[in-house]
């Protein structure tokens, strides 16, 4: 066990001297609210029915702008569940129409509430690229993380989605699963695990996918309470430094997009909006003064929860 | 039991090594070899290593391995069918015994 950890920007300044900055700005990441039909154990965000952080349309006329008047690639799309905000398909009908690629972070879950079962069908329309949470390929891993009931909605989505087109060939869209551990542990490689929610999941219910992500559970929002309350948060954050990989710091998100939160502030990542940590001292806070070339540019603001993203194999 | 098997004490297996470090380094680096990807990948290798410790029952082996099996993407369904392997190869071994019974049967009996 580490007794002393050290900070991850000491970390950092060891392996890689210098500063810790952008290195290519390709995707403007968006968390359009913190509103979700599901309340998961593992969730950074804390979303939930209960939340009322919403982006609003000022906000989000903002963020069609500046995806559309800079050189970003994508748009990705993030939340809560996206699909609940109600401005979504105008967002991503603009960028669309702007050329750039969208991604959307679904639940899955989602598509059978009352009123949000166009979306399949509509996203399938936009060429919308779907990268979907499913923690593991069995039921009873998915249901103690996201709720009972949440696993046997998951498959009937996959199926809906696989009989779009979806995650079924090279040509239809892509469908992405995310693995995330169920529990205080880190992730398992990402190839090996690929494999065997393929074999698994075309086995069990004949669905596909495209690929895999397997993402360590950052310690913030809800799965920091679960960290918190039984006693665990240090012996994890050991775990993170103890797992620190430097050659994972030149693919983590940071360094290639800006994200957007529900009220337009700006920051390095999702899990720093979560934090509250701003951008860096120098840097654009807040869309309203929103600059390609100075956020391309920027410094990274860091804490320890980056242990998260360059444990192991690296994760983001 | 609880008195002798404390769970922190699993952070203090370096301890076994005070009072004969050269001996400890040497088991330690052989356990670390014997762990590494070879033939068998790091998954078989923590499978078979939650089995045996389930037969020589060791809590601290226990706790560890199944934790290198969640590390490794598996789930209890994996773990439960490992330690089965393991259990019925050590029930197996009991009732060969049953053999060495019959032979002392058979050497003091008419």
């Amino acid at each position: 066990m580490i007794t002393e950890l050290k900070t991850f920007k000491e970390k950092i300044s060891d392996t890689s001297p210098g500063l810790f900055k952008a290195l290519d700005l390709k995707v403007l990441q968006v968390n359009v609210g913190y509103r979700c039909n599901l309340a998961c154990k593992h969730c950074h965000v804390s979303g939930g029915p209960g939340r009322r952080e919403v982006m609003d349309n000022k906000t989000a006329g903002q963020v069609i702008r500046a995806v559309s008047e800079n050189p970003f690639e994508v748009l990705d799309i993030t939340g809560g569940a996206p699909e609940l905000n109600p401005l979504l398909k105008t967002i991503i009908g603009e960028a669309r129409q702007a050329g750039k690629h969208v991604i959307v972070r679904t639940n899955l879950t989602v598509f059978f509430e009352p009123g949000f079962e166009s979306y399949p069908a509509w996203y399938r329309e936009q060429g919308v690229e779907l990268i979907a949470s499913l923690p593991y390929y069995l039921e009873d891993g998915v249901d103690r993380v996201r709720g009972n009931g949440t696993y046997k909605k998951s498959m009937e989505a996959m199926k809906l989605l696989n009989g779009l087109g979806y995650g079924s060939d090279s040509k239809g869209p892509s469908l992405s699963l995310v693995y995330n551990p169920q529990g205080m542990f880190l992730a398992p490689a990402q190839c090996s695990l690929e494999s065997e929610y393929r074999r698994e999941l075309s086995d069990r219910f004949g669905v596909s996918f495209t690929r895999l992500y397997a993402f360590t559970n950052m310690p913030i929002g809800r799965f920091r309470e679960y960290l918190v309350k039984t006693g665990n948060l240090e012996k994890y954050m050991d775990k993170l430094a103890a797992a620190f990989n430097p050659a994972a710091l030149d693919g983590i998100m940071c360094r290639h997009i800006v994200s957007v939160g529900w009220d337009g502030a700006l920051y390095d990542c999702d899990f720093n909006q979560m934090l509250g940590l701003a951008t860096a001292s120098g840097a654009p806070r807040h869309i309203n003064d929103f600059d390609y070339a100075a956020l391309s540019n920027r410094s990274i603001a860091v804490g320890d929860h980056c242990y998260g993203c360059t444990a192991g194999q690296g994760s983001s | 039991m609880t008195e002798y098997y404390k769970a922190e004490d699993l952070d203090k297996f370096g301890d076994v090594g005070k009072h004969n470090p050269a001996l400890f380094k040497k088991f330690i680096d052989w356990y670390t070899a014997a762990l590494e990807p070879g033939k068998l990948t790091k998954r078989e290798k923590v499978l078979i290593g939650v089995g045996v410790a389930h037969v020589i029952q060791c809590p601290y082996c226990i706790d560890a391995y199944t934790k290198s099996c969640l590390e490794e993407g598996m789930s209890l369904e994996h773990i439960t069918e490992a330690v089965h392997v393991a259990s019925a190869i050590r029930g197996g071994a009991s009732l060969i015994h049953t053999l060495q019974a019959h032979n002392t049967v058979d050497r003091n009996s008419l």
